[in-house]
Protein backbone atom coordinates (compact mmCIF):
# COMPACT_ATOMS: atom_id res chain seq x y z
CA UNK A 1 0.00 0.00 0.00
CA UNK A 2 1.31 3.49 -0.57
CA UNK A 3 1.07 5.84 2.26
CA UNK A 4 0.85 9.70 2.17
CA UNK A 5 0.31 12.27 4.85
CA UNK A 6 -1.21 15.33 3.55
CA UNK A 7 -1.18 18.81 5.97
CA UNK A 8 -1.76 22.22 5.86
CA UNK A 9 -3.45 24.83 7.61
CA UNK A 10 -6.84 24.87 7.96
CA UNK A 11 -9.13 26.05 4.78
CA UNK A 12 -6.72 25.70 2.11
CA UNK A 13 -8.30 23.16 -0.03
CA UNK A 14 -6.40 19.71 0.99
CA UNK A 15 -10.06 17.40 1.00
CA UNK A 16 -11.24 18.69 -2.39
CA UNK A 17 -7.29 18.34 -3.46
CA UNK A 18 -7.64 14.75 -2.23
CA UNK A 19 -11.01 13.78 -3.71
CA UNK A 20 -9.51 15.48 -6.69
CA UNK A 21 -6.47 13.37 -7.06
CA UNK A 22 -7.74 9.87 -5.62
CA UNK A 23 -10.31 10.06 -8.14
CA UNK A 24 -7.69 9.76 -10.95
CA UNK A 25 -6.00 7.15 -9.15
CA UNK A 26 -9.31 5.01 -8.47
CA UNK A 27 -10.66 5.56 -12.31
CA UNK A 28 -7.41 3.76 -13.06
CA UNK A 29 -8.66 0.68 -10.81
CA UNK A 30 -6.92 1.23 -7.34
CA UNK A 31 -8.28 1.15 -4.16
CA UNK A 32 -8.45 3.88 -2.10
CA UNK A 33 -8.85 5.56 1.48
CA UNK A 34 -8.60 8.72 3.99
CA UNK A 35 -8.31 9.15 7.63
CA UNK A 36 -9.21 12.66 8.27
CA UNK A 37 -8.00 14.03 11.51
CA UNK A 38 -9.36 16.95 12.86
CA UNK A 39 -9.99 18.48 16.29
CA UNK A 40 -13.77 19.41 16.94
CA UNK A 41 -16.40 18.29 14.14
CA UNK A 42 -15.34 17.31 10.25
CA UNK A 43 -18.11 16.87 8.02
CA UNK A 44 -15.60 15.81 5.61
CA UNK A 45 -16.12 12.39 5.84
CA UNK A 46 -19.46 12.61 3.98
CA UNK A 47 -17.33 14.03 1.23
CA UNK A 48 -15.13 11.22 1.04
CA UNK A 49 -18.07 8.61 1.49
CA UNK A 50 -20.13 10.32 -1.35
CA UNK A 51 -16.91 9.78 -3.76
CA UNK A 52 -16.82 6.11 -3.11
CA UNK A 53 -13.69 6.06 -0.89
CA UNK A 54 -13.20 4.48 2.09
CA UNK A 55 -12.59 6.96 4.98
CA UNK A 56 -12.18 6.91 8.83
CA UNK A 57 -12.09 9.99 10.97
CA UNK A 58 -10.12 10.64 14.19
CA UNK A 59 -11.32 13.87 16.50
CA UNK A 60 -8.61 14.66 18.53
CA UNK A 61 -10.82 16.76 20.80
CA UNK A 62 -9.09 17.67 24.11
CA UNK A 63 -5.50 16.60 23.16
CA UNK A 64 -3.40 17.83 20.67
CA UNK A 65 -4.05 17.18 16.94
CA UNK A 66 -0.35 16.38 15.98
CA UNK A 67 0.29 14.41 19.40
CA UNK A 68 -3.39 12.13 18.82
CA UNK A 69 -2.49 11.52 15.18
CA UNK A 70 1.38 10.27 15.85
CA UNK A 71 -0.22 8.09 18.18
CA UNK A 72 -2.76 6.81 16.09
CA UNK A 73 -1.19 6.28 12.70
CA UNK A 74 0.53 2.84 12.74
CA UNK A 75 -3.33 1.84 13.47
CA UNK A 76 -4.61 3.68 10.25
CA UNK A 77 -1.63 1.83 8.44
CA UNK A 78 -2.68 -1.39 9.82
CA UNK A 79 -6.51 -0.36 9.01
CA UNK A 80 -5.83 0.70 5.19
CA UNK A 81 -3.71 -2.77 4.91
CA UNK A 82 -7.40 -4.47 5.82
CA UNK A 83 -9.28 -2.95 3.88
CA UNK A 84 -7.15 -4.02 1.18
CA UNK A 85 -5.95 -0.11 -0.16
CA UNK A 86 -3.71 0.43 -2.89
CA UNK A 87 -3.41 4.23 -1.64
CA UNK A 88 -3.60 5.46 1.77
CA UNK A 89 -3.72 9.09 2.91
CA UNK A 90 -3.86 10.73 6.32
CA UNK A 91 -4.92 14.17 6.14
CA UNK A 92 -4.45 16.73 9.04
CA UNK A 93 -4.55 20.39 9.71
CA UNK A 94 -1.08 22.22 11.00
CA UNK A 95 -2.88 23.98 13.84
CA UNK A 96 -0.52 25.90 15.43
CA UNK A 97 2.13 25.79 12.51
CA UNK A 98 4.12 24.23 15.15
CA UNK A 99 3.99 20.55 14.41
CA UNK A 100 4.19 18.24 11.59
CA UNK A 101 3.01 14.79 10.77
CA UNK A 102 4.93 14.19 8.42
CA UNK A 103 7.02 10.73 8.48
CA UNK A 104 10.55 9.79 7.23
CA UNK A 105 10.33 7.56 4.37
CA UNK A 106 6.46 8.02 3.89
CA UNK A 107 5.53 10.61 1.12
CA UNK A 108 4.93 14.06 2.39
CA UNK A 109 2.76 16.42 0.85
CA UNK A 110 1.84 20.19 2.46
CA UNK A 111 -1.13 22.10 0.97
CA UNK A 112 -0.96 26.09 1.00
CA UNK A 113 -3.06 28.51 -0.54
CA UNK A 114 -1.88 31.41 -2.62
CA UNK A 115 -4.26 33.86 -0.60
CA UNK A 116 -2.21 33.22 2.47
CA UNK A 117 -0.37 36.28 1.98
CA UNK A 118 3.31 36.26 0.67
CA UNK A 119 4.70 35.63 4.66
CA UNK A 120 3.16 32.41 5.01
CA UNK A 121 5.60 30.09 3.84
CA UNK A 122 7.91 31.20 6.39
CA UNK A 123 5.64 31.30 9.54
CA UNK A 124 4.40 27.47 8.26
CA UNK A 125 7.18 26.02 9.86
CA UNK A 126 8.02 22.35 9.58
CA UNK A 127 4.81 20.56 7.77
CA UNK A 128 5.99 23.06 4.58
CA UNK A 129 9.89 22.75 5.48
CA UNK A 130 9.76 19.12 5.39
CA UNK A 131 7.69 18.30 2.84
CA UNK A 132 8.92 16.35 -0.03
CA UNK A 133 5.85 18.00 -2.69
CA UNK A 134 4.29 21.25 -1.88
CA UNK A 135 1.09 21.70 -3.81
CA UNK A 136 -0.32 25.45 -4.16
CA UNK A 137 -4.10 25.84 -4.52
CA UNK A 138 -6.35 28.54 -5.41
CA UNK A 139 -3.84 30.11 -8.24
CA UNK A 140 -6.96 30.61 -10.25
CA UNK A 141 -7.95 33.44 -8.16
CA UNK A 142 -4.59 35.27 -8.34
CA UNK A 143 -2.60 37.16 -11.01
CA UNK A 144 0.27 34.95 -12.53
CA UNK A 145 2.80 37.42 -10.41
CA UNK A 146 1.67 36.63 -7.01
CA UNK A 147 1.91 32.81 -8.26
CA UNK A 148 5.00 33.52 -8.73
CA UNK A 149 6.16 35.26 -5.83
CA UNK A 150 4.04 32.90 -3.46
CA UNK A 151 6.23 29.85 -5.34
CA UNK A 152 9.39 31.84 -4.84
CA UNK A 153 9.14 31.94 -1.46
CA UNK A 154 8.04 28.63 -0.40
CA UNK A 155 11.01 27.97 -2.68
CA UNK A 156 12.90 29.89 -0.21
CA UNK A 157 11.51 27.90 2.91
CA UNK A 158 11.94 24.60 1.13
CA UNK A 159 14.39 24.33 -1.78
CA UNK A 160 14.41 20.75 -2.49
CA UNK A 161 10.78 20.06 -2.74
CA UNK A 162 8.48 19.36 -5.62
CA UNK A 163 6.34 22.34 -6.00
CA UNK A 164 3.15 21.90 -7.83
CA UNK A 165 0.19 23.96 -8.54
CA UNK A 166 -3.65 21.99 -8.21
CA UNK A 167 -6.61 23.78 -8.37
CA UNK A 168 -9.21 22.18 -6.21
CA UNK A 169 -12.55 23.20 -8.13
CA UNK A 170 -11.54 21.97 -11.26
CA UNK A 171 -8.76 19.26 -10.45
CA UNK A 172 -5.82 21.02 -12.65
CA UNK A 173 -2.93 19.50 -11.78
CA UNK A 174 -4.09 16.57 -9.46
CA UNK A 175 -3.55 14.19 -11.88
CA UNK A 176 0.03 15.26 -12.58
CA UNK A 177 -0.19 14.97 -8.18
CA UNK A 178 -1.27 11.82 -8.20
CA UNK A 179 1.19 10.08 -10.37
CA UNK A 180 3.97 11.12 -7.65
CA UNK A 181 1.24 9.26 -4.58
CA UNK A 182 1.21 6.20 -6.80
CA UNK A 183 4.72 5.83 -7.46
CA UNK A 184 5.75 6.62 -4.48
CA UNK A 185 6.90 3.39 -2.02
CA UNK A 186 5.19 0.81 -0.47
CA UNK A 187 4.02 0.75 3.34
CA UNK A 188 3.29 -1.83 5.17
CA UNK A 189 4.30 -0.20 8.83
CA UNK A 190 5.00 2.75 9.95
CA UNK A 191 6.07 1.56 13.17
CA UNK A 192 9.60 2.27 14.21
CA UNK A 193 9.88 5.16 11.31
CA UNK A 194 10.72 8.82 12.84
CA UNK A 195 8.86 11.67 12.99
CA UNK A 196 10.72 14.22 10.76
CA UNK A 197 10.33 16.94 12.94
CA UNK A 198 9.80 16.46 16.90
CA UNK A 199 6.49 17.51 18.27
CA UNK A 200 6.57 20.70 20.60
CA UNK A 201 7.60 19.97 24.08
CA UNK A 202 4.72 21.05 26.58
CA UNK A 203 3.34 19.31 29.18
CA UNK A 204 1.98 22.19 31.66
CA UNK A 205 -1.34 22.14 33.58
CA UNK A 206 -3.29 23.40 30.57
CA UNK A 207 -2.70 20.57 28.82
CA UNK A 208 -4.75 18.47 30.73
CA UNK A 209 -7.69 20.81 31.37
CA UNK A 210 -6.81 23.75 33.51
CA UNK A 211 -8.70 26.88 32.65
CA UNK A 212 -7.55 29.26 35.75
CA UNK A 213 -4.98 31.66 35.11
CA UNK A 214 -2.52 32.13 38.26
CA UNK A 215 0.59 31.18 38.89
CA UNK A 216 -1.07 28.30 41.41
CA UNK A 217 -2.74 26.94 38.61
CA UNK A 218 0.68 26.70 36.56
CA UNK A 219 2.60 23.09 36.51
CA UNK A 220 5.02 21.35 34.41
CA UNK A 221 6.32 22.62 31.01
CA UNK A 222 5.55 26.63 31.88
CA UNK A 223 7.81 29.75 30.12
CA UNK A 224 7.04 33.41 30.72
CA UNK A 225 8.30 35.68 27.94
CA UNK A 226 10.19 38.41 28.50
CA UNK A 227 8.75 41.80 28.84
CA UNK A 228 10.95 43.45 30.53
CA UNK A 229 8.48 44.64 32.99
CA UNK A 230 9.44 47.74 35.17
CA UNK A 231 9.81 45.96 38.85
CA UNK A 232 7.37 46.16 40.80
CA UNK A 233 4.78 45.57 38.07
CA UNK A 234 1.69 43.10 39.39
CA UNK A 235 2.45 39.56 37.55
CA UNK A 236 1.02 36.28 38.41
CA UNK A 237 4.17 35.11 39.95
CA UNK A 238 4.73 31.90 37.82
CA UNK A 239 7.42 29.92 37.30
CA UNK A 240 10.25 32.40 35.18
CA UNK A 241 8.12 35.50 36.48
CA UNK A 242 10.95 38.39 37.78
CA UNK A 243 12.29 37.19 41.29
CA UNK A 244 10.90 34.16 40.89
CA UNK A 245 13.36 31.04 40.37
CA UNK A 246 12.58 27.69 39.05
CA UNK A 247 9.59 26.57 36.15
CA UNK A 248 11.00 27.31 32.77
CA UNK A 249 12.60 25.58 29.94
CA UNK B 1 33.31 21.45 -0.59
CA UNK B 2 30.69 23.76 -0.17
CA UNK B 3 31.13 25.89 -2.98
CA UNK B 4 31.43 29.13 -0.64
CA UNK B 5 34.53 30.61 -1.27
CA UNK B 6 36.91 30.57 1.90
CA UNK B 7 37.46 33.89 2.03
CA UNK B 8 33.81 34.91 1.12
CA UNK B 9 32.70 38.14 3.61
CA UNK B 10 29.25 37.96 4.85
CA UNK B 11 28.49 41.50 3.51
CA UNK B 12 30.20 39.96 -0.13
CA UNK B 13 27.91 36.73 0.08
CA UNK B 14 24.72 39.36 0.50
CA UNK B 15 25.99 41.38 -2.23
CA UNK B 16 26.21 38.03 -4.44
CA UNK B 17 22.86 36.28 -3.46
CA UNK B 18 20.42 38.72 -1.84
CA UNK B 19 17.90 36.26 -0.93
CA UNK B 20 20.42 34.80 2.11
CA UNK B 21 19.27 37.25 4.55
CA UNK B 22 16.46 35.04 4.75
CA UNK B 23 18.50 32.01 5.34
CA UNK B 24 20.56 33.46 7.93
CA UNK B 25 16.86 34.76 9.71
CA UNK B 26 15.06 31.08 9.68
CA UNK B 27 18.40 29.84 11.44
CA UNK B 28 18.54 32.64 14.10
CA UNK B 29 21.62 33.97 12.75
CA UNK B 30 20.24 37.07 11.59
CA UNK B 31 23.36 38.58 14.10
CA UNK B 32 25.82 37.78 11.47
CA UNK B 33 23.99 40.32 9.66
CA UNK B 34 25.66 42.75 12.08
CA UNK B 35 29.46 41.88 11.22
CA UNK B 36 29.87 41.96 7.28
CA UNK B 37 33.40 41.93 7.08
CA UNK B 38 33.30 38.68 8.97
CA UNK B 39 33.99 35.61 6.15
CA UNK B 40 31.31 33.54 5.84
CA UNK B 41 33.36 29.91 6.05
CA UNK B 42 34.32 30.93 9.48
CA UNK B 43 31.14 31.92 10.69
CA UNK B 44 29.04 28.87 9.97
CA UNK B 45 29.89 25.32 10.71
CA UNK B 46 30.76 22.35 8.33
CA UNK B 47 26.79 21.20 8.30
CA UNK B 48 25.37 24.52 7.92
CA UNK B 49 27.64 25.68 5.23
CA UNK B 50 26.74 22.67 3.05
CA UNK B 51 23.00 23.45 3.80
CA UNK B 52 23.67 27.03 2.70
CA UNK B 53 25.34 25.61 -0.67
CA UNK B 54 22.41 23.75 -1.29
CA UNK B 55 19.72 26.20 -0.74
CA UNK B 56 22.22 28.69 -3.11
CA UNK B 57 22.26 25.79 -6.05
CA UNK B 58 18.10 25.35 -5.23
CA UNK B 59 17.74 29.53 -5.19
CA UNK B 60 19.69 30.53 -8.45
CA UNK B 61 17.82 27.09 -10.69
CA UNK B 62 14.76 28.69 -9.38
CA UNK B 63 15.87 31.96 -10.89
CA UNK B 64 17.74 30.71 -13.52
CA UNK B 65 16.98 32.21 -16.77
CA UNK B 66 16.06 28.98 -18.43
CA UNK B 67 13.48 31.15 -20.41
CA UNK B 68 16.06 31.27 -23.21
CA UNK B 69 16.52 27.64 -24.07
CA UNK B 70 13.25 26.68 -24.94
CA UNK B 71 12.56 27.45 -28.87
CA UNK B 72 10.08 25.34 -29.92
CA UNK B 73 7.19 22.77 -28.39
CA UNK B 74 6.02 20.06 -30.00
CA UNK B 75 2.62 17.97 -29.69
CA UNK B 76 2.71 14.16 -30.48
CA UNK B 77 -0.52 13.19 -30.58
CA UNK B 78 -2.08 10.63 -28.75
CA UNK B 79 -5.77 8.97 -28.70
CA UNK B 80 -9.03 10.35 -28.76
CA UNK B 81 -11.62 9.57 -25.65
CA UNK B 82 -12.68 6.63 -27.50
CA UNK B 83 -9.91 5.26 -28.28
CA UNK B 84 -9.20 6.42 -31.97
CA UNK B 85 -5.82 7.78 -32.53
CA UNK B 86 -5.68 11.32 -32.58
CA UNK B 87 -6.17 12.72 -36.01
CA UNK B 88 -3.43 15.66 -35.76
CA UNK B 89 -0.14 13.86 -34.92
CA UNK B 90 2.26 16.62 -34.74
CA UNK B 91 2.50 19.98 -33.87
CA UNK B 92 4.92 22.18 -33.83
CA UNK B 93 4.62 26.13 -32.10
CA UNK B 94 7.62 28.21 -32.08
CA UNK B 95 8.39 31.19 -30.02
CA UNK B 96 5.99 34.26 -31.39
CA UNK B 97 3.77 31.97 -32.50
CA UNK B 98 -0.16 32.78 -31.23
CA UNK B 99 -1.50 29.56 -31.44
CA UNK B 100 -5.20 29.23 -30.75
CA UNK B 101 -7.79 26.49 -29.21
CA UNK B 102 -11.17 26.27 -30.00
CA UNK B 103 -13.81 23.12 -29.06
CA UNK B 104 -17.05 22.86 -26.92
CA UNK B 105 -16.43 22.82 -23.52
CA UNK B 106 -15.79 18.93 -22.08
CA UNK B 107 -14.01 18.74 -25.44
CA UNK B 108 -10.94 18.41 -24.14
CA UNK B 109 -8.85 21.62 -24.16
CA UNK B 110 -8.14 21.90 -20.56
CA UNK B 111 -6.66 18.29 -21.26
CA UNK B 112 -4.37 19.38 -23.71
CA UNK B 113 -2.74 22.90 -21.99
CA UNK B 114 -2.38 20.41 -18.97
CA UNK B 115 -0.18 18.05 -21.03
CA UNK B 116 1.62 20.95 -22.03
CA UNK B 117 2.63 22.56 -18.50
CA UNK B 118 3.12 18.75 -17.82
CA UNK B 119 5.49 17.86 -20.68
CA UNK B 120 3.35 14.58 -21.30
CA UNK B 121 5.53 11.77 -21.58
CA UNK B 122 2.21 9.27 -22.91
CA UNK B 123 2.32 8.99 -19.33
CA UNK B 124 -1.20 11.17 -19.69
CA UNK B 125 -4.99 10.24 -20.40
CA UNK B 126 -4.11 11.23 -23.84
CA UNK B 127 -1.09 9.34 -24.00
CA UNK B 128 0.27 12.41 -25.85
CA UNK B 129 3.91 13.32 -25.67
CA UNK B 130 5.22 16.97 -25.23
CA UNK B 131 8.79 17.77 -26.57
CA UNK B 132 10.62 20.30 -26.11
CA UNK B 133 13.06 21.84 -29.39
CA UNK B 134 13.02 18.53 -30.48
CA UNK B 135 13.57 16.14 -27.64
CA UNK B 136 11.69 14.52 -24.74
CA UNK B 137 12.67 16.80 -21.54
CA UNK B 138 13.82 15.27 -17.96
CA UNK B 139 11.89 15.94 -15.23
CA UNK B 140 13.31 19.35 -14.60
CA UNK B 141 10.16 20.92 -15.74
CA UNK B 142 7.92 18.96 -13.75
CA UNK B 143 9.67 19.11 -10.59
CA UNK B 144 12.71 20.68 -11.19
CA UNK B 145 13.27 24.19 -8.89
CA UNK B 146 13.53 26.29 -11.98
CA UNK B 147 10.23 28.22 -13.42
CA UNK B 148 7.05 26.49 -14.91
CA UNK B 149 6.67 25.84 -18.00
CA UNK B 150 3.69 27.74 -18.18
CA UNK B 151 2.29 31.05 -16.83
CA UNK B 152 -0.80 31.66 -17.10
CA UNK B 153 -3.43 34.53 -17.31
CA UNK B 154 -7.27 33.79 -16.81
CA UNK B 155 -10.14 35.95 -17.07
CA UNK B 156 -10.86 35.35 -13.47
CA UNK B 157 -7.30 36.42 -11.97
CA UNK B 158 -7.10 39.16 -9.64
CA UNK B 159 -4.84 41.10 -7.43
CA UNK B 160 -4.98 40.26 -3.82
CA UNK B 161 -1.89 41.79 -2.37
CA UNK B 162 -2.90 44.98 -1.04
CA UNK B 163 -0.02 46.83 -2.69
CA UNK B 164 0.85 50.14 -4.90
CA UNK B 165 1.70 48.92 -8.50
CA UNK B 166 5.08 49.81 -8.40
CA UNK B 167 5.92 47.72 -5.43
CA UNK B 168 3.86 44.95 -6.43
CA UNK B 169 6.03 44.94 -9.45
CA UNK B 170 9.17 45.43 -7.08
CA UNK B 171 7.57 42.26 -5.30
CA UNK B 172 7.77 40.12 -8.32
CA UNK B 173 11.04 41.53 -9.33
CA UNK B 174 12.59 40.60 -6.17
CA UNK B 175 11.46 37.24 -6.29
CA UNK B 176 13.12 36.73 -9.59
CA UNK B 177 16.03 38.11 -8.77
CA UNK B 178 15.82 40.24 -11.98
CA UNK B 179 18.45 42.20 -13.29
CA UNK B 180 18.06 46.24 -13.68
CA UNK B 181 14.63 45.88 -11.78
CA UNK B 182 14.19 49.85 -12.21
CA UNK B 183 14.16 49.37 -15.91
CA UNK B 184 12.06 46.47 -16.09
CA UNK B 185 9.55 48.47 -13.86
CA UNK B 186 9.44 51.04 -15.90
CA UNK B 187 8.94 49.16 -18.63
CA UNK B 188 6.19 47.18 -17.43
CA UNK B 189 4.25 50.50 -16.71
CA UNK B 190 4.81 52.51 -19.48
CA UNK B 191 3.12 48.78 -21.87
CA UNK B 192 0.22 48.49 -19.62
CA UNK B 193 -0.47 51.97 -19.91
CA UNK B 194 -0.20 51.50 -23.68
CA UNK B 195 -2.50 48.51 -23.45
CA UNK B 196 -5.17 49.75 -21.19
CA UNK B 197 -5.65 53.15 -22.65
CA UNK B 198 -6.47 54.85 -19.35
CA UNK B 199 -3.49 55.33 -17.64
CA UNK B 200 -3.04 54.37 -13.69
CA UNK B 201 0.12 55.87 -11.46
CA UNK B 202 3.08 54.08 -10.22
CA UNK B 203 1.45 54.50 -6.52
CA UNK B 204 -1.73 53.43 -7.72
CA UNK B 205 -2.92 50.45 -5.35
CA UNK B 206 -3.51 47.28 -7.04
CA UNK B 207 -6.33 46.20 -5.82
CA UNK B 208 -8.57 49.64 -7.49
CA UNK B 209 -7.17 48.97 -11.20
CA UNK B 210 -10.09 48.84 -13.27
CA UNK B 211 -10.73 45.31 -15.05
CA UNK B 212 -8.87 46.68 -18.41
CA UNK B 213 -6.03 48.07 -16.34
CA UNK B 214 -5.28 44.78 -14.25
CA UNK B 215 -5.28 42.50 -17.41
CA UNK B 216 -3.02 45.24 -19.00
CA UNK B 217 -0.82 45.18 -15.65
CA UNK B 218 -0.54 41.27 -15.50
CA UNK B 219 0.40 41.38 -19.30
CA UNK B 220 2.98 43.16 -19.46
CA UNK B 221 4.31 41.78 -16.00
CA UNK B 222 4.34 38.26 -17.52
CA UNK B 223 5.77 39.21 -20.40
CA UNK B 224 9.01 41.54 -18.87
CA UNK B 225 9.61 39.01 -15.47
CA UNK B 226 8.15 35.45 -15.77
CA UNK B 227 10.49 33.24 -16.68
CA UNK B 228 7.74 30.45 -18.16
CA UNK B 229 8.30 30.25 -21.74
CA UNK B 230 4.63 29.43 -22.57
CA UNK B 231 2.00 32.24 -21.96
CA UNK B 232 -1.30 30.24 -22.21
CA UNK B 233 -4.02 33.31 -22.08
CA UNK B 234 -7.59 31.90 -21.34
CA UNK B 235 -9.91 34.65 -23.13
CA UNK B 236 -9.05 38.58 -22.94
CA UNK B 237 -12.14 40.76 -22.76
CA UNK B 238 -12.09 43.08 -25.25
CA UNK B 239 -13.23 45.98 -22.45
CA UNK B 240 -10.42 48.48 -22.09
CA UNK B 241 -7.57 46.67 -23.60
CA UNK B 242 -5.80 46.56 -26.62
CA UNK B 243 -5.89 43.05 -27.24
CA UNK B 244 -3.77 42.99 -30.70
CA UNK B 245 -0.92 44.90 -28.86
CA UNK B 246 -1.30 42.44 -25.83
CA UNK B 247 0.01 39.76 -27.81
CA UNK B 248 2.75 41.72 -29.66
CA UNK B 249 4.60 42.28 -26.68
CA UNK B 250 4.17 38.70 -25.63
CA UNK B 251 5.02 37.78 -28.82
CA UNK B 252 8.27 40.19 -28.26
CA UNK B 253 9.16 38.69 -25.61
CA UNK B 254 9.67 35.69 -27.27
CA UNK B 255 6.89 33.77 -25.84
CA UNK B 256 5.04 30.98 -27.23
CA UNK B 257 1.39 32.36 -26.54
CA UNK B 258 -1.80 30.03 -26.41
CA UNK B 259 -4.69 30.86 -26.34
CA UNK B 260 -7.83 29.30 -25.61
CA UNK B 261 -10.45 31.57 -26.87
CA UNK B 262 -14.29 31.13 -28.27
CA UNK B 263 -14.09 35.12 -29.60
CA UNK B 264 -13.46 35.59 -33.46
CA UNK B 265 -11.51 38.23 -33.56
CA UNK B 266 -9.38 36.51 -31.40
CA UNK B 267 -9.29 33.44 -33.13
CA UNK B 268 -7.91 35.46 -36.35
CA UNK B 269 -5.32 36.97 -34.77
CA UNK B 270 -3.84 33.47 -34.19
CA UNK B 271 -1.23 32.25 -36.36
CA UNK B 272 -3.22 28.83 -36.51
CA UNK B 273 -5.76 27.49 -34.53
CA UNK B 274 -6.37 23.69 -32.92
CA UNK B 275 -9.46 22.51 -33.11
CA UNK B 276 -10.31 20.36 -29.97
CA UNK B 277 -12.91 17.18 -30.47
CA UNK B 278 -13.85 14.72 -28.16
CA UNK B 279 -10.56 14.43 -26.35
CA UNK B 280 -8.01 15.12 -29.45
CA UNK B 281 -6.60 17.63 -31.75
CA UNK B 282 -9.20 17.08 -35.00
CA UNK B 283 -7.55 19.69 -37.30
CA UNK B 284 -5.14 22.71 -37.15
CA UNK B 285 -6.72 25.84 -39.65
CA UNK B 286 -4.18 28.58 -40.82
CA UNK B 287 -6.30 31.66 -41.08
CA UNK B 288 -7.30 32.01 -45.04
CA UNK B 289 -6.99 35.39 -46.50
CA UNK B 290 -10.58 35.69 -46.99
CA UNK B 291 -10.72 35.15 -42.92
CA UNK B 292 -7.95 37.84 -42.40
CA UNK B 293 -9.95 40.18 -44.55
CA UNK B 294 -13.22 39.05 -42.05
CA UNK B 295 -11.05 39.98 -39.47
CA UNK B 296 -10.96 43.99 -40.35
CA UNK B 297 -14.72 43.56 -41.00
CA UNK B 298 -15.39 41.77 -37.60
CA UNK B 299 -13.88 45.06 -36.09
CA UNK B 300 -15.86 47.17 -37.48
CA UNK B 301 -18.62 45.24 -36.35
CA UNK B 302 -17.05 45.18 -32.47
CA UNK B 303 -16.30 48.73 -32.45
CA UNK B 304 -19.93 49.79 -32.99
CA UNK B 305 -20.63 47.46 -30.42
CA UNK B 306 -18.13 49.09 -28.01
CA UNK B 307 -19.61 52.80 -29.32
CA UNK B 308 -23.20 51.35 -28.50
CA UNK B 309 -22.02 50.55 -24.99
CA UNK B 310 -20.65 54.13 -24.76
CA UNK B 311 -23.59 55.35 -25.04
CA UNK B 312 -25.55 53.46 -22.89
CA UNK B 313 -23.07 54.17 -19.86
CA UNK B 314 -23.43 57.79 -20.80
CA UNK B 315 -27.71 57.33 -20.23
CA UNK B 316 -28.13 57.99 -23.76
CA UNK B 317 -30.83 56.11 -25.50
CA UNK B 318 -30.05 53.30 -28.01
CA UNK B 319 -33.00 53.90 -30.49
CA UNK B 320 -30.98 55.13 -33.22
CA UNK B 321 -28.19 52.26 -33.57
Amino acid sequence: MRFVTVSGPPAVGKTAVIIKTLEHIKQAGSKVGVVKFDCLATDDDALYRKQGIAVRKGLAGALCPDHYFVSNVEECVQWGLAEGLDVLVSESAGLCNRCSPHIREVLAVCVIDNLSGTDAPRKIGPMLKAADVVVITKGDIVSQAEREVFAARVRMVNPKAAIMHVNGITGQGSFELGTLWTGTKETTTVEGLKLRFSMPAALCSYCLGETRIGADYQMGNVRKMDLDLPTGTKTDGGPGAPGVSGGGS
Amino acid sequence: MSGIPAGLTVEAALGRWPFLSQFLEDRELAGLLDTPQVPLAEALDDGLLHELAEFIAAMESFLGTREDEVRELTIKGGQAKDGSPEKVQELTIRVGEVICIVGPTGSGKSRLLADIEWVARGDTPTGRHVLIDGEEPDDRWRFGSGPKLVAQLSQNMNFVMDLAVEEFLILHAESRQAADPRDKIQRIWNWANELAGEPFALDTPVTSLSGGQSRALMIADTAVLSASPVVLIDEIENAGIDRRQALDILIKQEKIVLMATHDPILALMGDRRVVIENGAMVKVIAPSARERANLDELKALDERLMELRRRLRAGEALDEI
